[in-house]
């Protein structure tokens, strides 16, 4: 509880904070008559965590693969670091923007380090002839490969586990090291889809630190939750995506006291005369689900 | 060891019907006693006449002297007396049997038992009658049978009785017993965990890869030299189960964790027992089954990286072999060829590849768009337009490139360095023929093709292979462009192959079309290619080069069976893929793929790579 307050204020980041990461402009993603996404606008800054939350449904992971080159946005435009971000998802990676995804895609047969390594892979250039001849600048560039491989799953907590099978790790460490296997990209900005789904409160937790510790690594987080609790202590600013449109942006508070935000999740009980009943109601689900805020005034 | 014997004395003396009796209810020990009679008294048999006819082939009618089929069941008896006296905990006996003894037994005895009956059951039936048996066909009879029997008998860890729904039909009913009795016959032949090796010196580790690797090459030569029928019908069924045997006691499990440590040293020990080969053989007509053997091996193991590491299911992969072969026969001075070029063989085998590679970058351009069985279909497609495009470009239909069907033929022998390779050699007093000749140096070609593989497999091109079979979205989300990486596999298989090919025009005299289909009797087609890769076991170095030897030889000792040589070869696979889907050397990534309730080795080391 205190931690989280203390690494927000002293949030140092290797970038000028305020610089301009991720910004997409009217993102709009159609499949045939669906539309899927409108017109989202998002901006994420250096040594900023953004959340993006939504009801199942409004989009959230589809704007994500807009984000990472897996679809082609119908219209708009995203750009990273002022450049217009490639429509391939390794050419995205190449750039800057690695990910995870929302159900774990590990390469379950591949062992933990290989695992990152692979994550290396943009940042390596040793091609087939190299590794064919096995030249002096191959052994040097596999093993500074390891090495920083190492140095991630150290950062993890995985360093004892680098020979296991993928396959093997519990579900918290699978998490983890789909997140390592994005770090090794080393990328500017890390898009993290549900990154605590089905975990208990100590692994959500841990994440929560582990994402602090990557922000402070001066890497920019964009990350897609349904935890409440988690994503309100996380993040610096949150964006509401509800049916394919953002409804509200801004920090904690501001989307906490939202009323469309606890009408996307709840339902509209207000919008014809609230009864005393439904407002009771509403307030129970409010004080239950957001434990968090009461932290918030506490600051 | 000990444990295990005590273990099986004490409580199924007490309860013999307990949970861990025998297959068949004679009291252990006793049966311990009888396995290890059988197995001595079937030594001994082996001594006797079987027959009193040279008739049957191999002459087993001396006395003192065991011949032919009589030393396959030697080798069971052996085995089985082995593993018997290792199960009585004998010191110097007991490094047999790391995994236990008794799985072991029961698969020694069965090895002797087959082969002793198929070899008086086919004395019977050739010669007409029992009256042939000679006392020593009897004993072998008797002491195999004994020897099985006993072995059958010891005990085991019986899975726990599984009872059926009473509302069953009769035939789930039946079905559900079925499926019980199937658990507790695999029970039956289950090994137990292999126990960690002693610690040996470094020169003794590489001693036991030597002694491996030399009894290797001697089954290999036996069953390559098998001259008649009977006799490879016996040598499948004793190395068969006696393999079987050895993995269950422990054995294989304890070389391969010493190949895996001394990885250069194996291979360097499997290179010179290859090249050891023909001078083993004073006939050349063994030495033409080693090398078209060594080409469809190491056509395999090409293929291998596009099907076992980067997962690419190509089924035209022999049209590359072909390229390859093509390309080197018209630049080889044949006058079939359209052109009249000779180039030196390096320089014609380099030809033959870079030709290959670019024909896999041509059609792997359009088709690697596509994924898993559209990618099959296509590949299928493109082996075929080879074939067709090459026996149209006759003169008549097309252009006169190829020579049609009747092939590009009369291709001199390969001259390099005035070391004519269709003359006989003597090197060191021994006599090397031609087709040994090529042996030597196709054995060159399959090194430089095993180099390849290891080192384009253990890099950061062959994670990214494996990366991409495992889970494309997620490779490609991780910066790997999966287009290039996919298209580097192709044309690197299809190089390799290409260089095979360049060979292999030599060897055949001939290139014809008909030598490149996608199903054809002969191996190697593509077919047959991908047959070997999945038999062996996928993404593994020693897999598809045993699964190639053995496709190859199988169908050729098999000839007697017939037009049901193929029916039975078809029957062999499906029961192969069914009981075990990853190969006979399985890749341990494969292996945990296909077994997952299987105790995981969680750890996977360099070795299984």
């Amino acid at each position: 509880m205190t931690t989280d307050t203390t690494t927000k204020d002293t949030a140092p980041g290797a970038h000028a904070p305020g610089e301009t990461v991720l910004d997409a402009r009217g993102v709009t993603m159609r499949f045939g008559g669906l539309t899927a996404v409108r017109n989202v606008d998002l901006t994420v800054n250096s040594g900023e965590i953004v959340g993006l939350i939504g009801p199942n449904g409004a989009g959230k992971t589809t704007f994500f693969n807009c984000l990472t080159g897996l679809y082609i946005p119908t219209e708009g435009e995203v750009r990273y670091k002022g450049k217009i971000l490639p429509s391939q998802s390794f050419k995205v990676t190449a750039a800057g923007v690695a990910r995870t995804f929302q159900n774990i895609r590990l390469f379950a047969n591949m062992t933990v380090l290989e695992n990152v390594l692979v994550g290396r892979h943009t940042r390596t250039k040793e091609g087939l002839w190299s590794a064919l001849l096995r030249g002096p600048g191959f052994k040097k560039a596999e093993k500074a490969s390891e090495e920083r491989a190492m140095e991630l799953l150290e950062f993890i907590g995985l360093a004892a586990k680098r020979d296991h099978l993928a396959r093997n790790l519990p579900y918290g460490e699978q998490r983890k090291l789909e997140i390592a296997r994005a770090l090794a990209s080393e990328p500017g900005l890390l898009l993290l889809d549900e990154p605590t789904a089905g975990m208990n409160p100590q692994e959500t937790r841990a994440t929560e630190e582990l994402v602090f510790a990557i922000r402070d690594m001066g890497i920019a987080v964009l990350v897609i939750e349904h935890d409440m609790r988690f994503i309100f202590n996380l993040c610096d600013r949150v964006a509401v995506l509800v049916q394919g449109e953002k409804l509200v942006e801004g920090d904690s508070a501001t989307v906490q006291g939202d009323d469309r935000v606890v009408a996307a999740y709840l339902g509209e009980p207000y919008e014809d005369a609230p009864g005393q009943a439904e407002v009771a109601e509403v307030e129970a689900a409010e004080a239950q689900a957001d434990a968090a805020p009461r932290k918030e005034t506490d600051r | 060891m000990t444990t295990q014997t005590n273990t099986s004395r004490t409580p199924a003396a007490k309860e013999p019907t307990g949970n861990n009796a025998g297959l068949i209810g004679i009291p252990p020990h006793i049966g311990r006693a009888l396995a290890t009679g059988g197995g001595i008294l079937t030594i001994i048999s082996t001594f006797l006449a079987w027959t009193w006819t040279d008739e049957f082939p191999g002459d087993l009618t001396y006395y003192g002297y065991p011949g032919g089929l009589q030393v396959l069941v030697l080798i069971g008896g052996l085995l089985t007396t082995l593993f018997a006296l290792a199960s009585y905990g004998i010191k110097g006996l007991r490094w047999l049997t790391p995994a236990g003894a008794d799985s072991a037994i029961k698969l020694a005895a069965l090895a002797a038992f087959a082969t002793a009956w198929y070899t008086v059951i086919a004395i019977s039936a050739q010669l007409g009658g029992l009256a042939n048996l000679e006392p020593g066909g009897w004993v072998a009879a008797v002491a195999t049978l004994a020897a099985v029997l006993g072995a059958l008998s010891l005990p085991f860890e019986r899975p726990a009785p599984d009872p059926f729904d009473p509302e069953d039909t009769s035939w789930e009913q039946f079905r559900h017993k079925a499926r019980h009795t199937g658990t507790v016959i695999k029970a039956a032949f289950a090994a137990g965990t292999t126990k960690p090796a002693r610690k040996l010196p470094p020169y003794a580790e590489i001693l036991i890869i030597v002694a491996a690797l030399a009894l290797g090459l001697t089954v290999f030569t036996y069953g390559i030299g098998t001259e008649y029928d009977e006799l490879f019908v016996g040598f499948l069924i004793t190395t068969g189960f006696g393999f079987a045997a050895a993995a269950k006691a422990g054995l294989v499990n304890r070389v391969s964790a010493l190949t895996g440590k001394h990885r250069n040293v194996t291979m360097l020990g499997a290179f010179v027992a290859a090249a050891a080969f023909p001078f083993t053989q004073s006939n050349d007509q063994y030495a033409t089954i080693g090398v078209y053997i060594l080409i469809f091996a190491t056509v395999a193991l090409g293929l291998n990286i596009v099907v076992g590491l980067a997962g690419l299911l190509d089924l035209g992969y022999v049209a590359f072999l072909g390229v390859g072969a093509y390309t080197a026969a018209m630049v080889s001075g044949s006058p079939s060829s359209p052109f009249d070029i000779h180039l030196p063989f390096w320089a014609a085998a380099l030809l033959g590849a870079a030709v290959a590679m670019v024909f896999g970058v041509l059609i792997g351009a359009p088709t690697l768009r596509l994924r898993g069985d559209y990618l099959a279909i296509v590949t299928l497609g493109f082996g075929e337009i080879f074939r067709i495009t090459v026996l149209n470009a006759d003169g008549t239909s097309g252009p006169d490139i190829t020579n049609g069907s009747n092939g590009i033929s009369s291709i001199p022998n390969l001259n390099i360095l005035g070391f004519d390779f269709g003359q006989e050699h003597t090197i060191a007093g021994f006599t090397i023929a031609r087709f040994a000749n090529y042996f030597l140096l196709m054995l060159l070609i399959t090194l430089v093709v095993v180099v390849v593989f290891r080192r384009s497999g253990d890099s950061r091109i062959g994670r990214a292979w494996v990366a991409i079979r495992e889970d494309e979205t997620a490779a490609l989300a991780m910066g790997i462009n999966g287009f290039r990486v996919k298209l580097i596999a192709f044309a690197l298989g299809a190089a390799l192959a290409g260089l095979a090919g360049s060979v292999q025009a030599h060897v055949t005299y001939t290139v014809t079309p008909e030598q490149y289909q996608f199903a054809h009797v002969v191996p190697p087609n593509s077919a047959f290619l991908l047959a070997a890769v999945v038999l062996g076991g996928m993404g593994t170095i020693s897999g598809p080069l045993v699964g190639a030897a053995l496709l190859y030889l199988i169908p050729a000792k098999l000839q007697f069976l017939g037009n049901y040589q193929l029916l039975a070869f078809g029957l062999a696979l499906v029961l192969l893929m069914r009981f075990r889907p990853e190969g006979l050397i399985p890749n341990r990534r494969r292996q945990l793929e296909f077994h997952e309730e299987a105790e995981a080795p969680t750890v996977l080391s360099k070795a299984g790579a």
